[in-house]
């Protein structure tokens, strides 16, 4: 089942008249993991951002083009409805610090006024604290504070934060950076279990971390989609001399 | 070097830093009268009696300040009421828009609102609350009280709001939570130690303020409730009894200062400790 | 297509129906739900963010209003009195003569008497707790002390000026041979100078701390003395911010009123010395804006009114600007 999900077109985004992300055309598979990579202040975060109108967020951020979900078009909808259907994960694990563990799972639910009943809760919780293999961790300690975890497992509870809401896709910005290496691995084996739910968007700096989680890649520079394949093609293969530069290390 | 220069240098040095020493300090003197003073001309007063009963004719001895404690309650309730919900959105304004050219105005307004004369807002609310109602009001006191309320609270909301990292209003907005439910939700939870202190410094600040009550509470012997009336607060009642000739309103007005000094200083000292506690900065 | 205006449209393409995937029924039903209730949150974030718009106005719409009042209730005595009111120096109501000279005059004496008397103790304060103690007990204590000043009520400062300081002063005056009033400019001035120590205080102890210590270091590598730093780096550094925080006491005491009211003896009539008694901006507001009885009255004293809310304004607006230019380098 390789059926589209996101598809964009002719897609350009700024900062007032930085020009970040130059003519974007893609088309990303469902139930894949995408990684998006290229040295820093390529537009690749940015171009994430616009998936789910966070761009738009920041004074001064325009963009144009089409950008589609299940050949809806993102820019027509309300972001409500777009950040319901995509969900993100950011760089620094951000759990609401004033809600506990068990509230930080159902945040999107609770915040938004969407009562539940208390089964629906427990099991919301649980189901989504296991997929992101944290429920064995904090299942005694689900009153205690989101902050009182680690990095990684703060950033965990964060991903099921935002599986919690049943996304189709999931966007990672930049997920492990600030993890120590062993939460980064227990991230990182996650993406293949989500996969079979979600489609998973990531945007990584870290070469070796693409090919190691991901089906396909997206290699940006200087804001433009440079090349875009199969992962195993890219890194063994590549087309473009600068995705060649690139994976081999001649600049960063 | 001349050995002589440099221990006069440092003699100098030390001399300075004692006058430093002794004139910083000497600052804490005139407060510490104040307390001390009016401690000692006010314990005496206090009483039952005289927290629940309204002031006696000149002549007559006892009496006490209940329609002040009352009038002043009210007066500052009702200012609150006003005051708290516009300075707090005025502040999440501000710390949402930082670069309109509108928030722009409103900071200058802010800053200008917090430097205006108290005895000016009284002529103010005057013109614009006593004269068209036709009397002088509770109301058009607390008015006045809430617009000199409102520069605080709205500065220590915005000072508070912006502190606060940008990931926590991403990781709302990225749930699609909308806009008032990501402030309400999210980012006023967090943020509502600051803004609470903000609120309780507005009010330690009011509490004591008698300039914009000439002209618009005004005073009353007697205990009203009515905020359509003129209202008796403590510090009108201290300024009026005070500037008296009469000892016995002189004891009244020992006892309503002592009152009104514990509550303002309770009120900052309270401030103070749940600001450290909660490591705000204002 | 700019898309960078969130319009709040809703089109068609956002009907629960092609939300819906293929999805248990039960998450079919959970997201209609969710789907209806957001749109019932579009209308109220629409709204809550035009709220928010009009509380800014509203913030713009007060001052304006404050001034606009200000000015269209002292029209008539403007009119009637023309600019020489400012300068006309005998002020009686009953024989319809109107002139401000007393009271700029009495606001000028006391709030300047006032600041020179404060500043060795404010800016005491700002070094002691700024470069010598920044930190310890004591001096938390004694920052946190200097801010209660701030904190007590100007009616408390006027009727304790009045019982303990005014004898005080007027024993003070019997010794030095003038006329033993007691209330009067004086008194005011030692009461405010008490009142505004705060203000300048605080800001020049942060000022003070903002020194960069190679700065400091620097100097005393040259083998400076503590204070030879103080006044050669630390001083000259902050100076402009020491500068502002004492045009804050300034405009503090400027606009203070009850205080003065209590101690300075009100009269209308020129201070031949700093302590006969007179009267100041606010205290003759204070004291006779409900018993004007004529509109030229009442609007002569608005104009001083309008004149004190200028000068303030002006006063702090120089001060932000100082402090934000300060802050910024």
């Amino acid at each position: 089942m390789e059926s589209t999900i996101i598809k964009s077109r002719d897609f350009n985004a700024s900062f007032g008249s930085n020009h970040v992300v130059k003519n974007v055309n893609i088309d990303i598979p469902r139930n894949h993991v995408i990684a998006v990579m290229g040295p820093s202040g390529c537009g690749k975060t940015t171009y994430l951002r616009c998936i789910n109108r966070m761009h738009e967020l920041i004074p001064g951020a325009t963009s144009s083009g089409e950008m589609k979900i299940n050949d809806e078009n993102i820019y027509e909808m309300h972001p409500i409805f777009v950040r319901l259907k995509i969900g993100m994960v950011f760089q620094r694990p951000n759990p609401f610090p004033n809600l506990s563990i068990y509230d930080n799972v159902i945040a999107g639910y609770k915040l938004n006024g969407i009562k539940l009943a208390k089964a629906d809760r427990d099991r919301i919780v649980e189901h989504s604290l296991t997929r992101v293999a944290l429920w064995n961790e904090v299942k005694d300690s689900l009153t205690k504070k989101g902050s009182f975890l680690s990095g990684g497992q703060q950033q965990r509870l964060c991903i099921a934060r935002a599986v919690a809401m049943e996304p189709e896709v999931l966007l990672f910005d930049e997920p492990t950076s600030a993890l120590d290496p062993i939460s980064t691995s227990t991230v990182e084996e996650l993406f293949h279990e989500l996969k079979t739910n979600y489609t998973l968007i990531i945007v990584t700096h870290n070469m070796q971390q693409a090919a190691r989680v991901s089906d396909k890649t997206a290699f940006f520079y200087l804001g433009e989609l440079v090349e875009y394949d199969e992962t195993k093609t890219m890194f063994t293969n590549p087309k473009d001399n600068r995705t060649q530069n690139y994976i081999t290390g001649r600049f960063s | 070097m001349n050995i002589g220069s440099v221990k006069y240098r440092i003699g100098k040095s030390y001399g300075f830093q004692i006058l430093t020493t002794v004139l910083a300090f000497a600052c804490v003197i005139p407060l510490l009268a104040i307390l001390f003073f009016i401690i000692k001309a006010g314990i005496t007063k206090i009483n039952w009696h005289f927290l629940v009963n309204v002031p006696k004719p000149v002549g007559e001895a006892g009496g006490g300040i209940a329609n002040a404690l009352v009038g002043s309650i009210i007066i500052i309730v009702v200012a609150s009421i006003i005051a708290v919900p516009i300075g707090i959105l005025a502040g999440i304004y501000l710390s949402e828009n930082r670069k309109s050219r509108l928030a722009y105005w409103c900071r200058l307004s802010v800053d200008i609102l917090q430097g205006v004369p108290s005895i000016v807002i009284g002529i103010v609310a005057y013109f614009w609350l006593v004269k068209p109602l036709g009397g002088f009001s509770a109301l058009s006191g607390s008015v006045a009280l809430a617009i000199m309320m409102l520069p605080i609270i709205v500065r220590s909301t915005e000072e508070t709001l912006k502190l606060l990292p940008d990931s926590l209003k991403e990781a709302a907005f990225a749930l699609g939570m909308p806009f008032h439910r990501v402030i309400f939700k999210v980012i006023v939870p967090v943020g509502i130690s600051g803004i609470l202190s903000g609120v309780m410094l507005s009010v330690a600040r009011i509490t004591g303020e008698t300039a914009p009550l000439l002209f618009t509470a005004f005073g009353n012997p007697y205990l009203s409730t009515n905020i359509t009336k003129p209202m008796h607060s403590l510090p009108l009642l201290i300024f009026n009894y005070a500037t008296s000739p009469y000892n016995d309103w002189h004891d009244l007005a020992w006892g309503a200062s002592l009152i009104l000094l514990l509550w303002v200083l309770f009120l900052n000292i309270f401030t103070k400790l749940i600001t450290r506690k909660w490591k705000v900065q204002l | 297509m700019d898309t960078s205006v969130d319009n709040g449209s809703i089109t068609r393409s956002d009907t629960p129906l092609r939300v819906i995937n293929s999805k248990t029924p039960e998450a079919i039903v959970k997201t209609t739900q969710r789907i209806r209730r957001s749109f019932r949150q579009i209308r109220t974030e629409n709204v809550f963010k035009k709220t928010l718009v009009i509380m800014g106005i509203i913030m713009v719409l007060l001052v304006l209003g404050i001034l606009l009042t200000l000015i269209v209730q002292s029209l008539p005595s403007i009119k009637a009195l023309g600019p020489k009111y400012l300068w006309s120096r005998v002020w009686d109501p009953v024989q319809d003569i109107y002139g401000a000279w007393p009271f700029l005059l009495g606001t000028l004496l006391s709030s300047f008497l006032a600041l020179i008397i404060s500043i060795p103790f404010s800016i005491a304060v700002a070094i002691f707790l700024g470069e010598y103690h920044p930190s310890g007990w004591l001096p938390n204590l004694l920052k946190n002390t200097v801010e209660l000043i701030a904190a007590v009520p100007s009616v408390i400062y006027g009727f304790w000026g009045l019982a303990v300081l005014v004898p005080i002063v007027r024993n003070f005056e019997t010794h030095i041979g003038v006329e033993p009033v007691g209330v009067g400019i004086f008194s005011s001035s030692l009461i405010l100078a008490v009142m505004i120590i705060p203000y300048a205080a605080s800001l020049g102890r942060s000022m003070i701390q903002m020194v960069p210590s190679p700065l400091k270091e620097a100097a005393y590598g040259l083998g400076a003395t503590r204070w030879e730093v103080i006044r050669s780096v630390v001083l000259p550094y902050t100076k402009s911010g020491l500068f502002a925080g004492i045009l804050l006491s300034l405009g503090r005491a400027l606009g203070e009123t009850m205080a003065v009211t209590m101690v300075i003896g009100n009269t209308s009539i020129i201070p031949k010395n700093i302590f006969a008694p007179g009267n100041t901006m606010a205290s003759v507001i204070a004291n006779e804006f409900t018993e004007a009885d004529k509109a030229v009255y009442l609007s002569a004293l608005i104009e001083l009114g309008l004149v004190l809310f200028l000068v303030t304004v002006v006063i702090n607006m120089i001060g932000k600007k100082i402090i934000d230019r300060f802050t910024n380098e």
